[in-house]
C-alpha cells in the first residue's frame, strides 16, 4: 500500500473541510470494505484518507412522518435486520442482507455500498482500461462473464456492483448529499452516471462532497417490496442479476409499480417501461412475463454473457408475482 | 507511528501502529496474538475473524484505530482457565479441523452466532458461517460441531 496521511474527522463540518482542502487526493473512508482493497492494489493511492467511521451523526435509522431516514454511515448489517426496515422498506432490509458476507455487513456502510467502485476484474487487475483513464475497454473482447453488462454499456461495460442501490431506485429514495455548496438532495436513480457522462466515475460526487443521508418516502398504503439476486455462489457474490420491485396493488391488481434491475448495466437501472405495463392491470403471469420482456428489452449481451437476459427475466418475474 | 490502546479478550493493551494498518496485523505483529490469520487480505475468505462489540469483522480490512475504545476479541480468548470453550470441544470431538487454518475465523463466526442466537438452525448455522472459507473440510463437519455445541447432549 502507498503511504497517506490519515485524517481522522470527528464532524461532517471537518469531513467537508478535510475534503475541500485536498480535492481529488482524499478518499472518504467509510466501512473501508472497498477503500482498503483498492489501496492494497494500489488501484486507487490517495494521499489523505478522510475516516468517517467517527462521525457521531450520520449512525441511525429513523423512522419519520415523510419516511426513512438513514444516515450514510449506518451498517448494512442494521438495516437487514431493522423491524422497521424489514416491514415497510422490505426491498432494502433484503438487498442490505445479500450484501456480501456477515462480516462485511458488519462493517460496511449504506454510504459506501453505493459509492463502491466497479467489480470488473481488469479494472481490478493491473489494466489501464477506460475506467483509468486508458483508451482501451479489455472486457469487450476478453472475460465478460460475469461482472459485465447486457444493457447500456459503451465505452466502459462494467455493471453497478451495489445491491442496495437497485432497492433504494424501486423504492424512490432520495440522496442527501453535502460539500462546499449548500446541501442538496436528488433521486437515487439521478445519483448514478454512466460511462457515456464521464467513464471515471460512477456518480455525480464532486470531489469534495459527501452522501451524508438517505431518505426512503413512507410508501403508499397497498405496498409491498422484494429484492431478489442470482450469483454464482450460495455464500456470497456479487449479483449475477438482480432486481427489486415495488408494488402497490389492491385485489391483485397494480395500481403502480416501480422496477430496477442490478448486474447488467454500468448504472443501477430503472425500466420505466416495464413499470407502465403494469400499471392497472391484474399481475398474472402472462403479464409479469411481458414485462420482463419489457425491462430487457434493447439489450446487447456481450460474446459471454447472453445467459443474463433469461436469468433476468425470470427475476423479474419472480419478484412480480411475489409482490402481487 | 501512533500508539493506539486496544482492549483484546479484555485486557487494555498500548500497541504501535502505522496510520491506517489493519487490526489484524496489529493484533499478530504489535500484539504477537497470531491465532487470527491473513488468508486474502480483502474480506474474501474470513480467515482473520474477529469479534468487536458483538460483531464479527475482517480484521484484515478493519482499521486498528477504530477499535480503540472497543472490545474486540479473538481465538485466543475462548478458551478459559486452560480450558477450551464447548464451541472448541465440538470442534475437535466432530473432526471439524484438518489443516486448520481457517479455524479460528470459524470460531469466531460461530461464537457470535451463538451468542445471538443459542439454538440456530442448520440454514441459520451455514449462513452465519458463510463469511468464511475452508479449502479443506467440506463444511460439513464444521456445521455439525456448531449443531452440537448449540445443543449440548
Ligand atoms: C469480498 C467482498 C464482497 C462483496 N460483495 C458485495 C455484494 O455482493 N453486494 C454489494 O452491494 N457489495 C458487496 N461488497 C461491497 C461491500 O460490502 C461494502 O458495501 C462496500 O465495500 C462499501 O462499504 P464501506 O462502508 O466499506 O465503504 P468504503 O470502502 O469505506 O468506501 C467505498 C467507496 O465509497 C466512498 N464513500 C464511502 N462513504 C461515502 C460517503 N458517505 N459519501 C461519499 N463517498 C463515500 C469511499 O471514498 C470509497 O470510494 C463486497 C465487498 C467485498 C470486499
Ligand atoms: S468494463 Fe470498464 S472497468 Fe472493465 S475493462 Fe472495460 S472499461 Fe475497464
Ligand atoms: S484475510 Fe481477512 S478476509 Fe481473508
Ligand atoms: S481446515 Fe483447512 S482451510 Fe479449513
Amino acid at each position: 500500500m502507498q503511504s497517506f496521511t490519515w485524517i481522522n474527522a470527528k464532524s461532517i463540518e471537518e469531513v467537508k473541510g478535510a475534503l475541500a482542502k485536498h480535492g481529488k487526493k482524499a478518499r472518504i473512508f467509510a466501512g473501508g470494505g472497498d477503500l482498503t482493497t483498492l489501496m492494497k492494489e494500489r488501484i486507487d493511492t490517495p494521499e489523505f484518507v478522510v475516516n468517517i467511521g467517527d462521525v457521531k451523526d450520520i449512525h441511525y435509522i429513523r423512522e419519520e412522518k415523510d419516511g426513512l431516514h438513514i444516515g450514510a454511515m449506518t451498517i448494512l448489517a442494521d438495516l437487514a435486520e431493522h423491524e422497521a426496515v424489514l416491514g415497510r422498506y422490505t426491498a432494502l432490509a433484503e438487498a442490505a442482507g445479500a450484501v456480501a458476507s456477515p462480516q462485511l455487513r458488519n462493517m460496511g456502510s449504506i454510504g459506501g455500498n453505493l459509492c463502491q467502485r466497479p467489480r470488473c476484474w481488469y479494472y481490478r487487475g493491473a489494466f489501464h482500461c477506460y475506467k483509468k483513464g486508458g483508451d482501451f475497454c479489455f472486457a469487450v473482447t476478453g472475460d465478460n462473464r460475469y461482472y459485465h453488462s447486457i444493457l447500456k454499456g459503451e465505452l466502459c461495460y462494467m455493471v453497478h456492483p451495489s445491491d442496495t442501490a437497485v432497492a433504494l431506485l424501486a423504492l424512490d429514495a432520495r440522496i442527501t448529499i453535502a460539500g462546499p455548496q449548500k446541501e442538496k438532495t436528488v433521486k437515487a436513480e439521478d445519483f448514478f452516471i454512466g460511462p457515456r457522462q464521464d467513464v471515471l466515475r460512477e456518480n455525480i460526487l464532486q470531489p469534495a462532497e459527501l452522501i451524508t443521508e438517505i431518505v426512503v418516502p413512507t410508501p403508499p398504503a397497498n405496498t409491498r417490496s422484494t429484492f431478489l439476486k442470482t450469483r454464482i455462489r450460495g455464500s456470497w457474490d456479487f449479483a449475477l442479476a438482480s432486481v427489486a420491485v415495488r408494488c402497490t396493488a389492491k385485489n391483485g391488481v397494480c395500481q403502480a409499480a416501480r422496477l430496477a434491475l442490478g448486474g447488467v448495466a454500468p448504472v443501477p437501472l430503472r425500466v420505466e417501461r416495464a413499470e407502465r405495463a403494469l400499471a392497472g392491470k391484474k399481475i398474472t403471469r402472462e403479464l409479469s412475463q411481458q414485462a420482463a420482456q419489457l425491462a430487457t428489452a434493447g439489450a446487447r449481451p456481450m460474446t459471454m454473457n447472453r445467459y443474463k437476459v433469461d436469468l433476468t427475466r425470470s427475476l423479474v418475474e419472480k419478484a412480480l408475482l411475489a409482490v402481487a | 507511528m501512533i500508539t493506539i490502546t486496544l482492549n483484546v479478550n479484555g485486557a487494555t493493551h498500548k500497541v504501535n501502529v502505522r496510520p491506517g494498518e489493519s487490526l489484524l496485523s496489529a493484533l499478530r505483529l504489535g500484539l504477537g496474538l497470531t491465532g487470527a490469520k491473513e488468508g486474502c487480505g480483502e474480506g474474501d475468505c474470513g480467515a482473520c475473524t474477529v469479534i468487536i462489540d458483538g460483531r464479527t469483522v475482517d480484521s484484515c480490512i478493519y482499521p486498528a484505530g477504530e477499535a480503540q475504545g472497543k472490545k474486540v476479541r479473538t481465538v485466543e480468548g475462548l478458551a478459559s482457565n486452560g480450558k477450551l470453550s464447548p464451541l472448541q470441544e465440538a470442534f475437535v470431538e466432530h473432526g471439524a479441523v484438518q489443516c486448520g487454518f481457517c479455524i479460528p475465523g470459524m470460531l469466531m463466526s460461530a461464537t457470535a452466532l451463538l451468542e445471538r442466537n443459542p439454538k440456530p438452525s442448520e440454514a441459520a448455522i451455514r449462513l452465519g458461517l458463510s463469511g468464511n472459507l475452508c479449502r479443506c473440510t467440506g463444511y460439513a463437519k464444521i456445521v455439525e460441531a456448531v449443531r452440537a455445541a448449540a445443543s449440548p447432549a
